[in-house]
């Protein structure tokens, strides 16, 4: 008795340090010293969660016409836009190369190339096969341009950070004065929401070093800024949000088929687990072991 | 145990012509007959669990590498490409990244499985040592692989590891350059890690064949630990289909339920964020961790003070799995009838977590955020690194003074001459009916 006891609390044990080391393993990725992100009520959360397609637009739009301007999306073509659950998918065109919209939308951007016949450098508009314009001809140039620092890639911005839609919601609309007594870099803005460690920059209580770090990036919305269509508020809130969406489709794309594959196996192991462990206990029946 | 006598019979003329040519359907037949000891538990799944990680990381893989660039300047997007472009892709790269991670659970729930029924003891050396020739072949290939991404954590975590070998003195740096192809990790590092995590796995497949090969040698440990004499086999022993068969598929669709969960709806919650920032040799990441399943080791490599103590600690921690036959004392295998080892068993389960848990944790940040701590040394005993050093002792002294120790001294419990003994209830003989014991029911 007492070793089948002891048995099942080993099993209880190790189970139980199973679930914890996998655990464990999650606040080691946390950041330190910024404030935690707000969330931003996104219709993608959750096991169900998909993209709000309106949603995705208007983050096209502010991308499109403030981030853009110094930061590029290089694992990004405009065919993308029309992709299955992206912005501007319409069922009418499978193939998303011939969705007019995005045909459009890729035409009012000019892209550079080679003259296939003269080879000389040339600027022309972009079809849906190109790539993303990135806003500088390269690296050097990004950095250049904005105090030595290449304002960073956003195409996976969503993955590469931690809770990263709500990190951006958070960092874009969370700018705020800086606290009295923190001394500000050249160049640099106060961000609650940035990583970082301030202590060096603090005169104020040792104890209360204010949360957020520096981010060379100034406050980039303002309210009014992007003009909405479809009657959605145009605030720094919602500019926000609504961009902090369309980079975690970017970064994600797939992320509405993954779920709904996911289900779809969930299911099927669940039968499966079922049948396999009904057929155990008809083999093993009578059996003592 | 696998001299059991052939039961296989070739019906067809393809079959008797092959059978004297190759038999290699024999082969397949009398695995499938197998006498396998009838109490082994569900702890005995993992076997068959790991066989399918592998498999599934070597066919995923393949896949992959049809698809990736190993250049340090396209390394990062084609894995993206990958995910946005390949049919499938993304399902491929997720199973094959978390792959890793749930190929890790496997392995360490199947040692502790060996360690607490003292599968490593005589006549199973080798079994064990093979063993540990994969698990150290697997922290390899998983390194290698982590690099491929070309990502922040790939590129720094590269340059940590591959320094370790630098403190080895004199050596140390020839090696070093000789590893990474040039003085600095570059292109010719990720070139060679590409062909090398495409080579080892192969490596790993023919160690799981000598592994296995060894097991029906000697045949397999049982949750009782005792030898089976070949007169009780009949009593003891149920053939391994149906029985285990059907025991670890019920077993490997619960694994690939808690697979599913992560590779559908957590993708990247067992990697870190910063490896989605393509790697810059010129930004060093705030805080540099490897993959969950290295904390443990990398955590007893930073509780050492000297870089290249730390490095002998570390190696010495899986060195040590190596000669464990020969480190426990005990003539008694299973901890079902070692009460006190089993104390010892626990504390190392708690312990080697608890490393696992320092491994990401800043050293100098304190355990109880709040309370003030006394400085000893070169920490304060209220941080991590004093708690992984605590940790780390433990995790040496179990093997190296616990086990040789205990054996020695205890008084273990008395041992049933078969497994049918505590199995049946009372009478030798075996009733028909016989309710199975509450603890092995699924």
């Amino acid at each position: 008795m007492t070793v089948k006891t002891n048995a099942s609390m080993s099993r209880l044990i190790a189970s139980a340090a199973v679930a914890f080391g996998l655990l464990a393993a999650a606040p080691a990725l946390a950041a330190g010293g910024a404030a935690h992100p707000r969330s931003g009520g996104f219709s993608f959360e959750g096991p169900f969660g998909v993209y709000d397609q309106g949603q995705l637009q208007r983050g096209y739009k502010v991308y499109q016409e403030v981030c853009a301007a110094c930061h590029s999306m290089n694992l990004m073509h405009y065919r993308n836009l029309g992709d299955r659950h992206g912005p501007f998918w319409n069922p009418k065109y499978p193939n998303p190369n011939d969705n007019p919209v995005v045909k459009a939308l890729a035409k009012e951007v000019q892209v550079p190339d080679i003259d296939s016949e003269t080879g000389e450098p040339i600027q022309r508009d972009a079809t849906p096969a190109d790539k993303f314009r990135s806003p500088y001809p390269n690296a050097t140039a990004a950095a250049a341009g904005n105090g030595g620092a290449a304002p960073p890639d956003l195409s996976v911005m969503a993955k590469a950070r931690h809770d990263g839609a709500n990190y951006i919601y958070s960092l874009l609309s969370g700018y705020r004065a800086a606290p009295a007594g923190l001394t500000i870099r050249e160049g640099q803005h106060y961000n609650p929401y940035m990583a970082g460690d301030l202590t060096p920059f603090w005169t104020g209580d040792k104890h209360h070093v204010p949360e957020g770090g520096f981010i060379a990036m100034p406050p980039p919305l303002r309210n009014g800024q992007v003009t909405y269509d479809d009657g959605s508020p145009q605030t720094v809130d919602q500019y926000a949000k609504d961009v902090a969406a369309f980079i975690a489709w970017t970064s994600e794309p797939k992320m509405v088929e993954r779920k709904q594959a996911g289900f779809g196996v969930i299911i099927f192991l669940l039968i499966f687990a079922g049948l396999t462990y009904a057929s155990y206990r008809r083999v093993w029946k009578g059996v003592a072991h | 145990m696998s001299e059991h006598e052939s039961t296989y019979v070739p019906k067809t003329g393809v079959e008797k012509w092959l059978d004297t040519r190759l038999p290699i359907i024999r082969f397949g037949a009398d695995y499938m007959s197998l006498p396998t000891p009838r109490n082994l538990n569900y702890w005995w799944t993992f076997g068959g669990i790991l066989a399918l990680c592998l498999m599934t990381q070597i066919v995923t893989g393949i896949v992959l590498a049809m698809h990736y660039t190993p250049h340090v300047d396209l390394a990062f997007a084609s894995v993206e490409r990958i995910m946005r472009d390949v049919n499938g892709g993304w399902l491929i790269r997720y199973v094959h990244a978390n792959g890793a991670s749930m190929f890790f659970i496997a392995v360490y729930l199947h040692m502790l499985r060996g360690l607490y029924y003292g599968s490593y003891k005589a006549p199973r050396e080798m079994i064990w040592i093979i063993g540990c020739v994969i698990f150290f072949l697997m922290i390899a290939t998983a390194f290698l692989g982590y690099v491929l991404p070309w990502g922040q954590m790939s590129f720094w975590g590269a340059e940590v590891i591959t320094n370790l070998i630098g403190a080895i003195p004199v050596i140390g740096e020839p090696i070093l350059i000789w590893l990474r192809g040039g003085p600095a990790i570059d292109n010719a590092t990720l070139n060679r890690f590409f062909s090398l995590h495409y080579l080892l796995p192969f490596a790993i497949l023919g160690c799981v064949v000598l592994h296995l090969w060894a097991l029906h040698s000697a045949g397999q440990n049982n949750p009782v630990g005792i030898l089976i004499p070949a007169d009780r086999s009949k009593k003891d022993m149920l053939p391994f289909h149906p029985y285990f068969t059907l025991k670890d598929g019920f077993a490997i669709i619960l694994f690939l339920l808690l697979f599913a969960i992560f590779v559908f709806y957590q993708p990247n919650a067992l990697g870190h964020a910063d490896n989605y920032i393509p790697a810059n040799p010129l930004q060093t990441p705030a805080h540099i961790v490897p993959e969950w399943y290295m904390l443990p080791f990398y955590a007893i490599l930073r509780a050492i003070p000297d870089k290249f103590g730390g490095v002998v600690a570390m190696f010495s921690a899986i060195g040590v799995l190596f000669v464990l036959p020969w480190l426990d004392t005990s003539k008694v295998r299973s901890m079902r009838y070692r009460p006190t080892m089993r104390t010892f068993f626990f504390i190392f389960l708690v312990v080697g977590v608890g490393l696992g848990w320092c491994g990401g944790q800043l050293p100098d940040a304190p355990v109880i955020p709040g309370l003030g701590g006394v400085v000893l040394l070169d920490g304060n005993l209220n941080s991590y690194l004093w708690l992984t050093r605590l940790f780390t002792a433990y995790y040496f002294l179990f093997f190296l003074v616990i086990l040789p120790f205990v054996g020695l001294k205890e008084t273990p419990l008395p041992i049933p001459a078969t497994i049918s003994e505590p199995v049946l209830t009372g009478a030798d003989a075996m009733p028909a009916f016989a309710p199975a014991s509450p603890e092995k029911k699924g």
